[in-house]
């Protein structure tokens, strides 16, 4: 049987790669994004896997919503990738450090 | 209409002062000196038409704050009314004054535009100084209290291009702040025992504040005296009083219209007012009357020696002015108010003349003002002369002996001299006799150095001395009827017999021995009225209705009797409870009666010493003009502290002004300079910039770097929530 606690391994497993996804990752922008939209994902696992376990819909509709921003999110992510790409013909991330101190 | 009296002058100094651009310099001059004289002809009609009994006119709700409430309403006695015609009459006059006087003033060069400010000034102050008098309350008085010092501040450095003028105005302001510390206090004493700080309810109160302990300084007090001791600290201050005096002399920077109508008749009158309108607190407040008796006659005393030996033509007068106060102050103390009152009265006539004759002096010789650069100007400026004249002789109390023929100052000077008498303090009364030879003495001194003699200093000036026009005459030729008939035609209101005084004042009054049975038919009439209203005014009214029948109970005896012969018997004694009338008088305080049973040779003493000090000036400068030089070369060191004003502006010097100047260098040069300075120096300069390079370390531009200390961040402070269980 799946419980609750399962989903909630799923998620916090998809969460800290997700994290490790963004801080050591030094070569390319797309894997923050993929790291970004996993971390979602995760809280989206959580949210799901509690509407099911309090039968209250709300996190299920909240789910949606969460879809909805990540999309458009991913949506913006990409296009300023590109421009960034235009601009400076690379995408690693070790390049980009204008805001150093 | 009392309304009018008091907004007149405002609108006047809004207008002449904001509006002169728009209507021209000379239109906004009249309009100022036009709604003065509309409120002085309207003081003068309430004057002589009011009846005796207080009312109050509100104007607006003021101050609601706890349990202070505080109306701005106009409170119409007496003391009021009295000081609405000294005001407003003398400062319609110095308006009018004033157009001759600040004609072409060298001050400014040919173009600028000074008068209409000096205009507004003018009638901002009379404004100010309505608002002191018509007071409902002790904010509101405090309110016109601190304005008149503005207005005085603003004057007194009219000429802020001399150096001295700017010194004097500020010297003026903050002597002042030291008495008006002392009026707080004595405010806030009386708020914190009546919670009130209304007239009414102040005056109802005094018995039980009489009876209270106060602790102020570790010491305990009476309260009724620590208050009267406040409120008299304050009154020294605006009064020039002795040790408070030092600034009156150096106001006489100011233009000489400003001297007349601020420094001599009306500003400096105020604390002789509050203490005469704070009557019923006094009576009760033994210990702080012997003080004012004490500075008064002293201030007498030490103002006219200073006076002997001046040479400024203003000085010699601002020194009388402070010495006539002093008078006053003796008066009041006594327990005369009355007395003090018509002092005041009849001085700002005599005083307001005498230094608008002054400035028509030094109109004539060109802003000289030194009386050794004078001399023989009697036929120079015939007119001036003779309104000189008559100051002079009102201010020496020329008058005919044992009756009530004489100059204005003669009968309120004598009427103080005789109350100190009856009041019982041998001290003043001696004091304030050689007061008045000495002030016989300096005011003919004046006269015989400026008109009589033979003309001294330049030649040129003398040459060209001219009478003064008809704008400066006229005010003068006003003031002297006021200083000739002035004590005259009000002597009984203000010190006749005690039913007399009474009736002005709205005071009620029983006879002698029916006291108790009066006072009871008193309590009735009180009780009956109150039913309907139980307003201060009507019980007031009910004690004016039962006097009233009283007198008429014994107008049959009193007709009969002729005035002199009833002198010396014991008539009338007031009975008003505090704050009924305009003055309060305790039944104990039989002054007024003992003044009137003087011995013959106490009444004719100011005569006396009058005479003498007649002849005296006449002696050092008609007869013999070589003897006081002489005498001031044989008698050099009780010149030189004469000539230095009891060395007091040195002595506040090294006390005072030097070890403030000391501190003010200390906090500027160590405080502010090395401390403040010094370490937002040190902060901005050495501190911020080295966490700056700290934090600057920290930033490696690299997102990953950002990311991670975010989560290291998250981790923490989660692990922190969960260790410390959260939110709860």
């Amino acid at each position: 049987m799946v419980g609750l606690e399962h989903y909630l391994t799923v998620a916090a497993t998809l969460f800290v790669i997700g994290i490790f996804g963004l801080f050591l990752n030094r070569k390319n922008v797309i894997i923050l994004l993929m790291s970004i939209e996993l971390m979602l994902l995760a809280v989206n696992i959580n949210l799901v896997a509690f509407s099911s376990f309090l039968g209250d819909l709300v996190g299920q509709v909240f789910t949606l919503f969460v879809l909805t921003v990540a999309a458009a999110e991913a949506a913006i992510g990409l296009a300023i990738l590109v421009c960034f790409f235009r601009n400076r013909g690379t995408i690693a991330v070790e390049d980009v450090n204008v805001m150093k101190g | 209409m009392e309304t009018i009296i008091l907004f007149a002058p405002l609108v006047g100094a809004l207008i002449c002062g904001f509006g002169w651009k728009i209507i021209g310099e000379t239109a906004a001059m009249w309009v100022s000196t036009g709604l003065l004289f509309l409120s002085a002809l309207l003081s003068w009609v309430v004057f002589l038409t009011f009846d005796g009994v207080t009312e109050q006119i509100q104007i607006l709700r003021w101050i609601e704050s706890g349990s202070l409430s505080t109306d701005w309403a106009i409170r119409l006695d007496r003391l009021t009314a009295i000081m609405l015609i000294v005001i407003t009459t003398v400062s319609s006059l110095v308006h009018l004054y004033s157009f001759g006087y600040m004609d072409h003033d060298p001050q400014w060069k040919e173009g600028e535009t000074y008068k209409p400010r000096f205009f507004a000034y003018l009638s901002f102050f009379t404004f100010a100084m309505l608002m002191l008098v018509t007071a409902d309350n002790l904010v509101q008085m405090f309110f016109g209290w601190e304005g008149v010092g503005v207005a005085s501040y603003l004057l007194i450095g009219f000429y802020y291009r001399k150096p001295s003028a700017n010194a004097a105005a500020i010297k003026a302001f903050v002597v002042n702040r030291v008495g008006d510390f002392g009026f707080a206090l004595g405010i806030f004493a009386l708020f914190f025992l009546t919670d009130s700080i209304r007239f009414d309810d102040i005056f109802a109160a005094v018995p039980e504040i009489a009876e209270t302990q106060l602790s102020f300084l570790w010491t305990e007090w009476n309260a009724a005296n620590l208050i009267a001791m406040l409120l008299f600290i304050g009154a020294m201050g605006k009064s020039a009083q002795l040790l408070l005096h030092t600034w009156l002399p150096d106001a006489m920077e100011g233009p000489t219209p400003v001297s007349a109508l601020i420094h001599a008749a009306t500003m400096v009158t105020a604390g002789v007012f509050l203490v005469c309108r704070m009557s019923p607190l006094m009576e009760y407040a033994p210990a702080a009357t012997g003080f004012i008796v004490f500075i008064g006659a002293t201030t007498a005393f030490f103002a006219a020696t200073v006076g002997l030996v001046q040479t400024d033509i203003k000085r010699v007068i601002a020194y009388s002015t402070c010495s006539q106060l002093g008078y006053m102050f003796v008066a009041a103390g006594v327990g005369m108010y009355s007395a003090a009152m018509f002092h005041l009265f009849t001085h700002a006539f005599f005083k307001a003349m005498l230094f608008l004759g002054a400035g028509s002096v030094i109109h004539a010789m060109h802003h000289e003002q030194d009386m050794t650069n004078y001399g023989g100007l009697r036929k120079k400026i015939p007119y001036t002369f003779a309104a000189m004249m008559v100051g002079t002789l009102a201010i020496t109390g020329v008058g005919i002996p044992l009756t009530h023929i004489g100059f204005a100052g003669f009968l309120s000077k004598d009427a103080i001299i005789e109350s100190a008498f009856a009041g019982g303090t041998s001290y003043a009364f001696w004091l304030l006799v050689a007061a008045a030879a000495m002030t016989s003495f300096y005011s003919w001194r004046l006269m015989f150095l400026t008109f009589y003699g033979t003309p001294r200093g330049d030649k040129h000036t003398h040459e060209h001395a001219h009478e003064s026009p008809l704008t400066m005459l006229i005010p003068l030729g006003v003031l002297s009827l006021g200083a000739i008939f002035a004590g005259m035609v009000w002597f009984n209101s203000f010190f006749g017999h005690t039913d007399k005084v009474a009736k002005f004042y709205g005071i009620p009054y029983a006879e002698a021995g029916e006291h108790g049975s009066t006072a009871e038919a008193h309590g009735e009439a009180s009780s009956g009225t109150s039913s309907d209203a139980g307003h201060a005014a009507e019980s007031a009214d009910a004690g004016h209705a039962a006097a009233s029948t009283a007198d008429a109970g014994h107008g049959d005896a009193k007709t009969e009797e002729d005035h002199e012969a009833a002198e010396g018997e014991h008539h009338y004694v007031f009975t008003g409870a505090p704050g009924e009338g305009a003055l309060h008088m305790s039944p104990e305080n039989t002054v007024l009666d003992d003044a009137h049973n003087v011995p013959k040779w106490v009444k004719v003493s100011p005569f006396v010493a009058m005479l003498s000090g007649l002849i005296l000036a006449l002696w050092f400068y008609i007869w013999n003009p070589s003897l006081p030089a002489r005498l001031a070369e044989n008698q050099r060191p009780l010149y030189l502290f004469l000539k230095n004003k009891w060395y007091f502006d040195e002595l506040y010097d090294v006390i005072f002004v030097q070890p403030a100047k000391g501190m003010g260098r200390l906090l500027w040069k160590r405080g502010d300079g090395d401390v403040i300075d010094g370490s937002l120096n040190g902060v901005a300069m050495g501190i911020i910039p080295f966490f700056t390079r700290l934090a600057g370390r920290a930033q490696s531009g690299y997102i990953f770097t950002y990311a991670f200390a975010m989560v290291i961040g998250i981790a923490v402070l989660v692990t922190w929530m969960t260790m410390s269980g959260g939110a709860n």
